[in-house]
């Protein structure tokens, strides 16, 4: 062993200009052999399933017989699907309460856990804490705290005098139940604020003070200008992570009552996996794909006006 | 706002007390909250350990007056929860060995090598990070299917052999970090690019493979989707539908067995939590501010 492992290197050695010519090749061989899991797993599970999906978008396909080309039919037919609108609607509404209230809770938790807060550790592990535990577990115990009777909510809630409603029972409060639930787990967020917060310089604050700034004015001029690339990031993902909401309406309410929990992703699984509408099932996840697109382009286009990125530190690194 | 205590300049008693009282608001705050989140976890404990009826009592009842450890036992007479165990540890140890494995070299590649396309094929990983799962779950299930893999565990661990895009850019990002010299040294003692990925490149990155293993973790161990797609009989299903089989099985009686399972489901999460709480920490802050 020993000496073959000593003899390996001298044969490469035929001629030193070969050898640095070759030398960039050899590397980029090596880069594409290191590449190649990424770039087989690219063209296997991304490229060309994302290539059959528009394929079977533009048919009917029902797994047991090949699929037959009707163009533009299941788009159309979105049109007048009343569940494809309700769908879209229970989704947009969710995201709209859901992912703001999670980013200014998040953001409150964050600036109190910034105070110089002893044990400000052990607090931001407590908040961490649901963000470990899964979708199916959460789903489970959050159905019997939001039970109407004999739920702790709103046992609570009757401490205060106030009689809680039927969480999940009712359609006008289902919705609401699931906006609770998210911001249960405002911890991933709050770890990402507390972060941005403490890369804030102090010697701004210190200048800011100088200048006679109150605490609500260096919030506004100094802290929010200086987190906003944190703020954008969370709102991209909570988006990007809303509009897939899947596993609470799945096992909590099964979509219902009523369709008020009839979250798109749900409605998607329901066709490809419950009736066997591949066909249509696709041509609702490029709908998805394109709204997430346009959201997510949308968010970073108008970014430049809100998020200020510190251009001047680049240099230092 | 930087912390209160960094006014030195107005020191007036007024000033004091406004400050001492802030303090108590703060602390009051975060105690309130604390307590609302940690609230279902330990309800879900003592509703684990309540005897069969008394679950369901108003007011409910927060510590039982008898624990009944007897619900943990009826779990494993209800399911088959040792098999869903087994399957569970199967599907995510694979999982992870694939991401680990695959999501290394990748990474390695893009932080370390030089080679035409480089820019360009990044810009594509990081394209690929945006596309919902959604997009690619029918065709993948038609493809799975096809190759009558559905109903077996191919479909859950193959895919991870396969570098996921969100990993292989967190590992990037923390490759770049290791000293250049280091890799140079070895490449003129004539060390291959294989051997300072492994000998050298690796080991230094334990913290950053630490993080991406806890993630990975507790992805598939928690993952609900990807088994219900793809399997079908009760026998090979992961935890994660093992309880929502118990769920579906005993509807609103017993819910005490409920908490029980769904207390043993979440136990090794939390446990890795609180064993690898500054892996997590560094990992969300790398992927959410450095990217």
């Amino acid at each position: 062993m020993a000496s073959t492992q000593a003899s390996l290197p001298k044969p490469i050695g035929s001629g030193r200009g070969k050898l640095r010519m070759t030398n960039r090749r050899r590397e980029a061989v090596w880069a594409y052999l290191f590449l190649s899991p990424w770039i087989l797993g690219f063209l296997i599970f991304l490229i060309g399933p994302m290539i059959a999906s528009i394929y079977f978008s533009f048919t009917e396909y029902k797994v047991v017989k090949p699929p037959v080309w009707i163009g533009l039919a299941n788009y159309t037919r979105m049109f007048g699907d009343d569940l494809f609108y309700h769908s879209l609607k229970v989704t947009v509404t969710y995201t709209l309460f859901s992912v703001p209230l999670s980013i200014v809770a998040g953001l409150f938790v964050a600036i109190l856990l910034n105070q110089d807060v002893k044990l400000s550790g052990l607090f931001r592990t407590i908040f961490y804490l649901p963000s470990v535990i899964s979708g199916v577990a959460i789903a489970i115990v959050f159905a019997w705290i939001f039970n109407f009777r004999f739920g702790i909510l709103n046992y609570f809630l009757s401490l205060v005098g106030v009689q809680g409603p039927n969480w999940l029972g009712h359609p006008r409060w289902t919705l609401w139940a699931f906006v609770l639930m998210s911001l249960w787990g405002v911890g991933g967020n709050v770890v990402i604020f507390l972060a941005a917060l403490q890369g804030v310089p102090i010697v701004l604050y210190e200048a800011a003070e100088i200048d006679g700034a109150n605490n609500w004015r260096r919030f506004w001029r100094i802290t929010l200008p200086m987190i906003s690339p944190a703020i954008l990031f969370v709102l991209i993902q909570g988006v990007i992570g809303t509009f897939q909401t899947f596993t609470q309406s799945y096992i909590m309410t099964g979509g219902g009552p009523a369709n008020s929990t009839l979250f798109y992703l749900l409605y998607l699984y329901r066709n490809a996996f419950s009736w066997f509408e591949m066909g249509y099932a696709s041509a609702l996840a490029w709908v998805l794909f394109i709204i997430i697109l346009i959201l997510t382009l949308v968010m970073l286009k108008t970014s430049n006006q809100w998020v200020y990125y510190e251009t001047a530190g680049e240099g230092r690194e | 706002m930087a912390s209160l205590r960094s006014h030195r300049t107005r020191r007036s008693p007024q000033y004091a007390a406004l400050e001492a009282f802030q303090r108590i608001l703060i602390y009051l705050t975060l105690l309130s909250l604390g307590t609302a989140i940690l609230l279902p976890f330990l309800w879900t404990l003592s509703s684990s350990l309540k005897p069969f009826g008394t679950g369901i009592t108003f007011p409910p009842e927060f510590i039982p007056k008898r624990f009944e450890w007897q619900n943990y036992l009826k779990v494993f007479q209800t399911i088959p929860f040792f098999g869903y165990l087994r399957n569970s540890v199967v599907v995510t140890g694979l999982s992870l060995v694939g991401e680990l494995v695959s999501c290394t070299l990748v990474a390695y590649a893009f932080a370390r090598l030089r080679f035409p396309g480089s820019n360009v094929l990044f810009i594509v990983l990081l394209g690929t990070m945006m596309i919902p799962y959604p997009v690619t779950m029918v065709p993948t299930f038609i493809l799975f299917n096809s190759l009558k893999w559905v109903n077996t565990y191919l479909p859950l661990v193959i895919p991870p052999f396969f570098a996921p895009a969100y990993n292989v850019f967190l590992l990037r990002q923390f490759f770049l970090t290791i000293n250049h010299e280091l890799d140079e040294a070895a490449e003129v003692d004539g060390a291959s690019k294989f051997r300072i990925y492994w000998q050298i490149i690796l080991p230094l990155a334990k913290p950053a493979l630490a993080t991406v293993a806890i993630f990975s973790f507790m992805y598939y161990w928690n993952d609900f989707m990807g088994p219900l797609i793809y399997l079908s009989d009760s026998e090979k299903f992961t935890l994660s539908l093992g309880i929502n089989f118990l769920r579906s099985m005993r509807g609103g009686d017993d819910l005490s067995m409920q908490m029980a399972a769904s207390i043993m489901f979440v136990a090794p999460c939390i446990l890795l939590f609180f064993v690898a709480q500054r892996y997590i920490v560094q990992g969300i802050v790398t992927t959410g501010l450095k990217g």
